[in-house]
């Protein structure tokens, strides 16, 4: 087996041998620690000792002596009897994919956006806390902390080991799927290059999402996220130049996007889509879906675009979602109705200023024959954005629709 | 999302504070970093020596030049930072505000956010 062999191992075995711990011992704040222990132990051994014929008993057996190790320091350390946790018969407990209910836990409500997806990433996606915090450019210690305070909240709020039931299963496995959302949206938000090995958060957040859509393979929604992934990843090549720049939808090399991954996404959002709910992330990727379909960017199936917008705008009204339906409405009603729709935005304090708005605007002042407007508009937007990759993309666009003096 | 947390200090307003003035500000810049370390939110914060050992550095005809700083000619100069990374600009706002130097008139806590990050964070 050749190391990134034992990786993907690893990282699929890490919530199976953790749930197999919760389910024994309770504790899942010392089962975690333990677990990420047992990890790192396999990553040094296996390699060299070769792996064991079933490694997951060996990744059980290694982090449960640790988690007792850790139990009778505790216990001593309080004084008492050192014993009794070692001697605790563990029940038998069936052989379960706790996968599922393991992201329940890491996507708890009382944490916050970034400690979800660092704790499923740590939990779930089996990385170690180094590599999530290169993932995310901040100092290990930093993101100890932050996981270390994560469970420590869900140990406060005291959470069962158990998926949740009707209603609430419902809410809550909406925010898994947008905490799987973050993660791969981080994977595209690189502020460095390539060269500090930040671990690849998108193909970790399909991988992590692939595991939900199998167990919950009847979800509309689920189905929806990952084909939208798929479809997203599929124009990675696209996307940005070598150097880093970011290249606009209709001036991507189409021949670059991945077919393999678009052919997989498209059957996943048309089977999404026969399903009995319609939401927000099958709508994105059936929007996906139609941009793949087009050969050229001529081809693009606009009034197709505009009316999956306006579906996505009723059951899900969000600013963002009208400013890329003005887009697609200047396409097809030409750019004075997109700009008219935009005006509809200009009282909406999420978007005051917003440089997603300001650029929106100068691309079809652009598009209208108004190059004065639009230079003003793309540098505004270039001061407002906090991406330098979109910042140099506006500023070069500023610098295009900038009139020579006197003409 | 990272945030840069400058502190801008003017000598005159340190220097009209009581002891016990400058020592409530250290106490409460120590439990601010202790809150941060706790929470995960802390990157690294760094206090800048006085600026009148600062040098301006210009290169003309490819020769540098020095001369004694600071750069900017104005009643504060930039004493410290801190670089947090958190949920949005709302959570490192609310950060800025638990800053002693917040509830001191002339002295000055700029939250901007971070847009490249590169090298060695352990530093």
């Amino acid at each position: 087996m050749t190391a990134p062999d034992f990786e993907d191992l690893l990282r699929a075995l890490t919530p199976q041998v953790l749930g197999t711990l919760v389910r024994r011992y309770g504790r899942f704040e010392g089962c975690e620690d333990a677990v990420q222990e047992a990890v790192l132990a396999a990553t040094v051994q296996w390699p060299s000792e070769g792996m064991p014929d079933n490694p997951h008993g060996w990744l059980v057996t290694v982090a449960a002596r640790r988690l007792i190790d850790q139990l009778r320091r505790d216990r001593a350390r309080r004084e008492r009897e050192s014993a009794t946790a070692a001697e605790v018969v563990p029940p038998e407990v069936p052989d379960t994919d706790d996968t599922l209910v393991l992201l329940f836990l890491c996507c708890h409500p009382t944490l916050t956006a970034a400690s979800r997806t660092a704790l499923t990433l740590r939990a779930v996606g089996g990385l170690t806390t180094a590599e999530i915090a290169r993932a995310f450019l901040v100092p290990e210690a930093t993101m100890a902390a932050r996981i270390s305070r994560a469970k420590q909240r869900i140990r406060a709020a005291g959470s069962s080991f158990a998926l949740p039931d009707g209603a609430e299963r419902e809410e809550r496995l909406r925010v898994v799927l947008h905490v799987l959302y973050l993660i791969f949206n981080e994977g595209y938000t690189a502020t460095s290059g390539p060269e500090l090995h930040r671990p690849d958060l998108a193909r970790e957040a399909i991988r992590l999402t692939r595991t939900v859509h199998a167990q919950l393979p009847g979800d509309d929604e689920v189905t929806g996220l990952l084909a939208l992934m798929l479809l997203t990843h599929a124009r990675r090549e696209a996307r940005t130049t070598p150097a880093g720049d970011l290249v606009p939808l209709d001036e991507q090399d189409r021949k670059t996007w991945d077919r393999a991954l678009i052919d997989e996404g498209v059957a996943l959002v048309e089977a999404a889509l026969a399903g009995p709910t319609l939401g927000p992330y099958q709508l994105q990727a059936a929007i996906a879906a139609t941009h793949a379909d087009a050969a050229t960017a001529e081809e693009t199936n606009w009034p197709q675009v505009h009316a999956l917008y306006l579906i996505l705008e009723r059951i899900a009204p969000n600013p963002m979602v009208t400013l890329n339906r003005a887009i697609a409405l200047a396409e097809t009603d030409g750019p004075a109705a997109g700009l008219a729709l935009l005006s509809a935005l200009d009282g909406d304090g999420r978007m005051a200023g917003h440089h997603r708005l300001l650029s929106v605007r100068a691309h079809l002042l652009e598009k209208a024959g108004d190059p004065a407007g639009a230079h003003e508009h793309y540098r505004r937007a270039a001061k407002a954005t906090a991406s330098l990759a979109e910042r140099r993309y506006l500023e070069a666009r500023a610098s295009r629709t900038r009139q020579a003096p006197g003409s | 999302m990272k945030f840069l947390i400058s502190l801008h200090i003017n000598p005159a307003v340190m220097d009209a504070l009581t002891d016990e003035e400058k020592a409530a500000i250290g106490h409460g810049h120590g439990e601010f970093i202790e809150a941060l370390k706790a929470s995960g939110e802390l990157i690294t914060t760094q206090a800048l020596a006085d600026p009148a050992q600062a040098a301006v550095v210009t290169v003309r005809n490819g020769q540098p030049v020095v001369t004694d700083g600071p750069f900017l000619e104005a009643k504060e100069y930039l004493g410290g930072f801190y670089l947090i990374d958190c949920e949005d600009k709302e959570r490192a706002i609310a950060l800025a505000a638990l800053i002693p130097d917040t509830a001191i008139e002339g002295l000055g806590v700029e939250v901007r956010q971070v847009m490249f990050a590169d090298g060695h964070l352990e530093a």
